[in-house]
């Protein structure tokens, strides 16, 4: 069990995203810090910030001179400065000159023409899904929908077992939920993790097959092989990155349109709009915040950086920031421009994010053609992640015929 | 009216192509190029403004007269 949260006293000088009216609804309160400060500080975690303003999360995320990549997911503890600027799961925990190589391998196995190749197959599954859901009252659209799609997805990349789904289930959720672990508790969860990938690297290594696994072990960086600890970190990332993130978006959207009849309905009689309606879902409910590390200390903006304190990337909050958005907080389904950071913004732009659009298009479209008419079934019984990945993780509705 | 992208700037969102296949493809990392010469004809306009209104990076660029 993690440690209960300290409740917050004021979220501009104290603020935890895992406090519960943080997770309960953030943007309230994103709202509140706009006004107030452009840069909210805590003490927690040994020291983190978190800027709103969209200007502020975009120069960041473009800096890696003066903000480390080192790792992305705030804990307690901050890994040596000598894993940089590898990190443990490169490359998304890399820094340059590693980072753009570490990218690069992986690119073309999720550019859009190779994900465009497991657009029937997802659909497949999706159908799979909702066809055993029909003839329900109530179906849990995140637990036993949204969820099952990216795990499945992956697992095929990957050429890991089917039925390990609810294993990598778990190692997201102790990866990314568990940061208030005790910490011994903590290094245990994430050693079951890298045991498990390294026993499929060795079954890869005595089988190779065609997937995403054998490829990361014979492709090279620079003229060489990528080192076992490069390809098992990798492997966790992709394991880790494109499970809940996009469970989140997928559960976020059905929880808007169960509550908003006027746009599941035009959805339902414009089903090309969905496209367009799926970037601003995204932007308005944009599921991931990232972190860097403050590499030297400095005064940025006006704030006294320490060496190795957080600053969360929030995304969702440069996402409404009315400076770039107009109607910032209104979901506006046929928005024309919508330049939104949903999937981060420079050298580290989501490498899924051309997989996760096409996950949230087809299980959109299966789940509307089988569903036109849902609603919530119980707006309490709703239940979000804590953490920098957001999204419904008990999401009850009514299903209606 | 002719568009380009910035290399320097472009980081593979993608809504280009996405928004104005007839202008923008991705190439095989999936950063966006242009299709031809950039030339823009009567009746792509908008598309060609939309792409640009829409990338992230700000790295669709419009050139007016051209
Ligand atoms: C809606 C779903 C998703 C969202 C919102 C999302 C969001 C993000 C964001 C914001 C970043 C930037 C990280 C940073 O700046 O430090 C990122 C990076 C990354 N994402 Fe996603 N992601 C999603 C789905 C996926 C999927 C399906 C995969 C693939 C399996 C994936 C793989 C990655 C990887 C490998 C990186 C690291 C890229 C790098 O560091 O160069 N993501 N994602
Ligand atoms: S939208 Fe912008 S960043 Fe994305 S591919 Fe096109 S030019 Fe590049």
């Amino acid at each position: 069990m993690s440690e209960a949260v300290r409740p917050v006293a004021d979220y501009a000088t104290d603020f935890d995203h895992h406090g519960a009216e943080w997770v309960a609804d953030p943007y309230p309160i994103i709202e509140d810090l706009r006004r107030r400060c452009p840069v909210a500080h805590t003490e927690r975690y040994g020291g983190a910030w978190m800027p709103v303003r969209h200007e502020d999360v975009a120069a960041i995320a473009y800096d890696t001179e003066h903000f480390s990549s080192r790792t992305v997911v705030v804990g307690h503890t901050r890994p040596p400065r000598d894993i940089a600027p590898i990190g443990v799961a490169p490359p998304i925990s890399s820094d340059p000159p590693f980072h753009h190589g570490a990218r690069r391998v992986l690119l073309p196995a999720f550019s859009p023409q190779a994900i465009a190749k497991l657009e029937p197959g997802t659909r497949a599954f999706c159908e799979e899904l909702v066809d055993g859901l029909e003839g329900r009252d109530v179906v849990d659209g995140a637990a036993e929908y949204a969820q099952h799609i990216p795990v499945r997805v992956i697992a095929d990349m990957l050429g890991f077992p089917r039925q390990d789904a609810d294993l990598f289930r778990r190692f997201v959720h102790d990866v990314l939920e568990g940061v208030n672990d005790p910490l011994e508790e903590r290094f245990e969860k994430v050693q079951a993790l890298f045991g498990y990938l390294e026993a499929q690297v060795e079954d890869h290594v005595a089988h190779p097959r065609d997937d995403l696994t054998s490829y990361l072990l014979e492709a090279e960086m620079d003229g060489e092989r990528l080192t076992p600890r490069h390809v098992v970190g990798t492997m966790a990332l992709l394991l880790l990155a494109g499970i809940d993130t996009t469970w989140s978006a997928i559960g976020a959207s059905l929880w808007h349109l169960a509550r908003t009849p006027a746009d599941r309905e035009r959805l339902v009689a414009e089903p090309e709009l969905l496209p367009t309606a799926i970037e601003e879902l995204l932007r308005a409910y944009a599921p991931v915040t990232m972190a860097r590390l403050v590499k030297e200390d400095m005064t940025w903006k006006g704030c006294e950086m320490k060496a190795d304190d957080w600053v969360l990337l929030s995304f969702p909050a440069a996402n409404r920031d009315p400076e770039v958005f107009e109607d910032a907080d209104e979901v506006v389904i046929d928005r024309e421009v919508n330049r939104h950071a949903a999937f981060g913004l420079g050298p580290h732009r989501c490498l899924g994010s051309h997989l996760a659009r096409m996950e949230l298009r087809v299980a959109l479209e299966a789940w509307l053609a089988r569903f036109p008419d849902f609603s919530l079934a119980d707006p309490d019984a709703v239940v979000w992640s804590p953490g920098q990945v957001r999204g419904p993780r008990r999401l009850p509705l009514a299903v209606h015929r | 009216m002719r568009v380009r992208i910035d290399r320097d700037r472009c980081q593979g969102h993608g809504r280009c192509y996405s928004l104005a296949p007839e202008l923008f493809q991705p190439d095989d990392i999936g950063d966006g190029v242009v299709v031809g010469d950039g030339v823009v004809t009567p009746g792509q306009e908008d598309a060609a403004r939309r792409a640009a209104l829409n990338c992230p990076e700000q790295a669709v660029v419009i050139e007016e007269e051209a």
